[in-house]
């Protein structure tokens, strides 16, 4: 399971940072969105992997670390996602201002001018 | 009364605070600015005088605020007699140059900027002189350099005011910040910043391996602050300034600061060769090339610009000379020059004041004009040269004293009787040229305006500056004896040497040096006559070593050329080589301690692989490489296969025990398809692009080449790393404090909930700001948007489907819109409040189960974009009242609230508290102050979200109305 998550984790990391190094505005946002995925996995495998032992303990009791996953990268995580939500729509805007403003998508504000 | 050591913080405190409210006032209250600057100096000048007797005798005051003690940061202040006779200048002499710029300043000038400028300069003046921490010192030190540059540049109209200042400014801060790094050594050396320790600690400092350095940096420092040579030439550059400005920065502040450093540190770095070498010669050769330049000025300003890098040249080398003795003089003279400098250039401000220039080539014979001013400026100007009953003669015998006394026995040492005497000669030349230049000879011919009469205050300033001259020259054992003694003792401590403060000490060497400076300085004036009178611009033989030239040719070489190297290699002109180089320093400094450590798998067998969540990996992994692969041409499919990879990673979280992560992680997914669906529309087409793109060069290939090798690398690095954390037992983490705290304490069961709004809140209160904020920059932006040209058109399928709607008959646009989503719309519609109904129940469950604030707001703000799809912009809003913005302002406000709340009780900011008490019917229900807070987070969410997602949806509506005169189709 860990192999598989890590490998996920790769390919998401790998394709977002492909998208990152593209000139155009879209796939910079696209590449962004993939890298964040990657970057939100990779912290909660920090907590480790395991199935059927989510972070919510039984009332009146002194919670148990053996018996609960760690919730500290969850909440990390958690506020991560809603924040790459923020930054996602800011950049999709300051893009789509830019595009109106310079008539181009691509990253530079220009056409490049050599091909 | 106010303790001794609250007064010296308030000396302090005051300049800064008075700074603050002057520049706020209007600026054409010259008088009321005036008065509340000369109201700070003088009571700043008060204290400090109360204040005496607690520093008389080698005593000090110390005020100590602990700050960062762990890294040796604190807040200290200290006045011993050494601080204290400079605190007494820089008020003192401040207070008069208020009193003279009331004056000076002409009504068109903004004056509160001038005084909030010159108040800023004061106390950060005053900072570096009451500084007991040496970080402090550096601190405020960079200050002066800042707040000079506002001052030199205050006519910021001319070039040559910004020129000057910027030179100010590009000299003596670099010089800070050698000095700060010469200080962090010292600090290193003896473990402490605070002054006193390192004062204690000379033996261990000079003999430390690292003294050279430290020492050639702070004496970088303090020299180019002092306008040493070879960094002296920002200094005339900086006569730009307003007069009262220069009177007060090349007299008793600024410029002193440099000597005043070196003063202080001299027990700590003193007594070696280095010392004697370094601050000698700079101090000598100053002295000699300063009163050289000075005697070929033909600016009264620049006469005195050269001859205040002269004094201090004189002063450098008093304290270079490695004696008590010498130190004893230097200071003395640091007073003495602070007088007759200042009063000096309020003359020239007044003689340029009144007739209008300051060319010694066309003044002369103002005696009869302005006797007033002739008259004290004739006294200042004597001191200056050294003439017997002034102050300036008693510690200029004091420095042909030292200067004959034996040092060391090098060459150095015996010429230096003759360079002292032949630069003292040079200065009563300079000094007759200023007297006799500008109040001697025929009635002036070609000045620019006859002198108005004089504001009788304007020479008061000067009048009480000679006046001291003049008591401190006659009387010097009375006046200036016990001051300068317990400034001494400030310094020296116990050890002070013997030395005499009188008029008259018989027959002696530095008497005869005297008298041969003064018939020499007269003859040289008589012979230099001819070549000053023919008006050449610059002293002959240095014409052409301009050192403010190389200094712009260095400038030009760093900035421009070194500039446009830069640019091309890391310039922001292009975005993907600087992603590649961030990328590439990432990289490497991943590798780099795997590369020295080695790096394996863990210990823990990895758990058992699960075909199912295998598989749904293989789906996730096609998805992201296909949407890197399309997102180029394909927006719309690689959008679509960016949520399908989104949804796998929901399906992780939701797998792997974080049921929170997956449902926030659904709703971001929903919500941020929607966003980027609505700006598809903006971008432009990619039809005539994919036809371009066909002719690949070899370029592109090998570009695109390099990209793929470093996303393969990051990707297998990435997953590389993440196995092997992942199958090593995990340490012991702040996990159990929460987990065993989280109902105890915390009142609820959802430990990740209860981490967000209650152990964490503060961090969340600041998420959810950030998110606010970036909602309103969204909006903000949005009002504002023009679409490119090619996006203005209604795109292909709206126009076709208007055009059929056209074609059936005599409907509104909008009816083929609601004919072709009929179904949906109307279940869209009915799904309204079901959905606010599971985001209340996700709300209301979130400390104890999964779901929460965050969860609920984004289900919540779904609910309203589902009825925008529905039914249209229009239609909503003619329907349903939706103000996000207040949303967003109430949900910050009552998070916020809610943690105030606490204080109320006698706790810290966002202390929750937790109770379950019974209700009837409903029975046991759970109850923190934390729901409230997440109430804050729910409302704000919402509010952000929908206003993101409707300023978007409203550019359809708007943006067709300038090309299309009937009324737009309405599209969300």
């Amino acid at each position: 399971m860990e192999l598989v998550v890590a490998i996920g984790i790769g390919v998401l990391a790998g394709s977002g940072v492909w998208l990152l190094l593209r000139p155009r505005t879209f796939q910079v946002i696209i590449g962004l969105s993939l890298i964040s995925y990657a970057v939100n996995l990779f912290i909660f495998g920090m907590g480790r992997l395991r199935t059927g032992v989510p972070p919510i303990i039984e009332p009146g009791t002194v919670g148990n670390i053996a018996l609960h996953d760690d919730p500290l990268p969850q909440a990390l995580v958690l506020t991560a996602i809603v924040i790459a939500f923020a930054t996602t729509a800011l950049f999709l805007v300051v893009l789509l201002a830019a595009r109106g403003l310079t008539g181009t998508d691509h990253v530079d504000g220009r056409e490049r001018d050599q091909t | 009364m106010m303790s001794d050591e609250s007064l010296l913080a308030l000396v302090l405190a005051l300049p800064f605070a008075g700074s603050l409210v002057v520049g706020f006032l209007p600026s054409n209250r010259h008088n009321l600015e005036a008065w509340l600057a000369g109201a700070i100096a003088l009571a700043g000048l008060a204290i400090a005088l109360a204040l005496y007797p607690a520093v008389a005798d080698g005593k000090a005051i110390r005020v100590a605020v602990e700050w960062l003690p762990t890294l040796g940061l604190d807040f200290t202040l200290r006045m011993d007699g050494f601080a204290w006779l400079f605190t007494v200048l820089v008020t003192g002499i401040g207070l008069l140059v208020v009193l003279y710029a009331r004056y000076y300043m002409s009504p068109d000038d903004p004056v509160a900027r001038f005084f909030a400028f010159l108040l800023g300069f004061m106390g950060a003046m005053l900072g570096i002189v009451l500084s007991g921490n040496l970080i402090q010192l550096v601190f405020f030190w960079e200050l002066t350099s800042l707040s000079s540059f506002l001052l030199i540049g205050y006519w910021h109209h001319t070039a040559k005011a910004r020129d000057g200042a910027r030179m100010a400014l590009t000299v003596t801060a670099s010089g800070g910040l050698c000095l700060f790094v010469g200080v962090v050594i010292v600090g290193h050396i003896v473990g402490s910043y605070d002054l006193d320790r390192v004062l204690e600690s000379g033996a261990a400092i000079r003999s430390h391996a690292l003294y050279v350095p430290a020492l050639v940096l702070i004496l970088l420092g303090a020299l180019t602050k002092s306008a040493q040579f070879p960094f002296h030439f920002w200094l005339p550059q900086a006569m730009a300034a307003p007069t009262p400005v220069s009177a007060y920065l090349h007299s008793a502040t600024m410029v002193k600061a440099g000597v005043f450093l070196m003063v202080r540190l001299w027990p700590a770095l003193g007594y070696t060769e280095a010392w004697f070498w370094i601050v000698g010669t700079a101090g000598l050769c100053t002295f000699v090339l300063g009163a050289y330049l000075a005697m070929f000025q033909q600016d009264l300003k620049g006469l005195l610009a050269y001859s205040t890098i002269s004094h201090l040249g004189l002063i450098t080398l008093l304290i270079g000379l490695d004696s008590p003795t010498g130190i004893v003089a230097a200071i003395f003279h640091m007073m003495n020059h602070a007088t007759f400098k200042a009063s000096l250039f309020m003359a020239a401000g007044i003689i340029d004041h009144e007739t209008g220039t300051r060319d010694i080539r066309r003044l002369s014979g103002l005696l009869r004009l302005m006797p007033v001013t002739a008259g004290l400026a004739i006294l200042a100007a004597a001191s200056m040269a050294g003439v017997p009953l002034l102050n300036g003669f008693l510690s200029k015998e004091m420095f042909f004293a030292e200067a004959v006394a034996h040092h060391s026995s090098s060459a150095f040492d015996r010429v230096l009787p003759y360079l002292a005497a032949l630069a003292a000669m040079f200065s009563v030349t300079y000094s007759l040229r200023f007297i006799h230049g500008a109040f001697f000879g025929p009635p002036p011919a070609d000045l620019p305006r006859q002198p108005p009469p004089l504001p009788s205050w304007m020479a008061a300033p000067v009048a009480l500056l000679v006046s001291a001259c003049v008591l401190v020259g006659m009387f010097p054992a009375v006046t200036a004896g016990p001051f300068l003694d317990s400034a001494a003792r400030g310094v020296l401590g116990a050890h002070i040497p013997t030395y005499s403060l009188a008029v008259w000490h018989g027959f002696n060497v530095p008497l005869l040096m005297s008298v041969v400076a003064m018939a020499g300085g007269a003859l040289l004036y008589l012979a230099l006559q001819r070549y000053l009178s023919s008006g050449i611009e610059g002293s002959p033989l240095l014409r052409r070593l301009d050192s403010q030239r190389i200094f712009d040719r260095i400038m030009i070489a760093l900035t421009l050329r070194a500039g446009r190297i830069g640019l091309e290699t890391a310039g922001t002109r292009r975005l993907q080589p600087q992603l590649r180089l961030i990328l590439g320093v990432a990289c490497a400094a991943a590798l780099w301690p795997l590369l020295q450590l080695g790096m394996a798998a863990g210990p823990l067998a990895p758990s058992a692989l699960d075909p199912a969540l295998t598989l749904v990996w293989v789906v996730g992994a096609a998805c992201a490489i296909a949407a890197a692969y399309q997102a180029k041409y394909h927006r719309f499919a690689a959008l679509i296969l960016t949520g399908g990879a989104g949804l796998v990673v929901c399906v992780t979280f939701a797998w792997l025990s974080a049921p929170d992560l997956a449902l926030t992680q659904l709703l971001v997914e929903i919500v941020t398809t929607v966003l980027l669906l609505l700006g598809l529309r903006w971008l432009p087409k990619r039809e005539e692009m994919v036809e371009a793109d066909r002719h690949r060069t070899p370029r592109v290939l090998l570009r695109r080449a390099a990209d793929l090798a470093i996303a393969t690398v990051v990707g297998i690095g990435v997953a590389a790393i993440a196995y092997a954390v992942m199958t090593r037992p995990a340490p012991d983490s702040r996990a159990s404090f929460f987990v065993e705290r989280a109902y105890t304490e915390g009142g609820g069961t959802n430990v990740v909930n209860v981490i967000l709004v209650d152990f964490r809140g503060f961090d969340t209160l600041g998420e959810i700001a950030v998110l606010g904020v970036v909602a309103l920059t969204v909006y903000a932006l949005l009002r504002r948007f023009r679409p490119a040209p090619d996006s203005i058109v209604s795109p292909e399928q709206q126009v076709r489907q208007n055009a059929r709607a056209a074609a059936a008959g005599p409907r509104q646009p909008a009816d083929a819109l609601a004919d072709s989503l009929l179904v949906p719309a109307l279940v869209m519609r009915l799904l309204f409040p079901v959905i606010g109904m599971v985001a209340v129940y996700l709300f209301l469950r979130g400390h104890d189960l999964p779901g929460g604030g965050f969860v609920a707001g984004l289900t919540m703000s779904v609910a309203f974009i589902l009825q925008y799809m529905a039914g249209g912009t229009r239609w909503v809003e003619a329907r349903l009242i939706i103000l996000p913005v207040r949303w967003i302002g109430v949900g910050l406000l009552l998070a916020a609230l809610t943690g105030l709340g606490a204080w109320a009780f006698g706790y810290p900011f966002l202390t929750s508290h937790a109770s379950h008490p019974t209700l009837p019917v409903v029975g046991k229900v759970p109850l923190a102050s934390a729901i409230l807070f997440d109430l804050g987070v729910f409302v704000l969410v919402v509010g952000a979200t929908v206003l993101i997602l409707i300023a978007l949806a409203h550019q359809s509506i708007r943006t067709h109305r300038p090309t299309k005169p009937e009324p737009a189709p309405d599209h969300a």
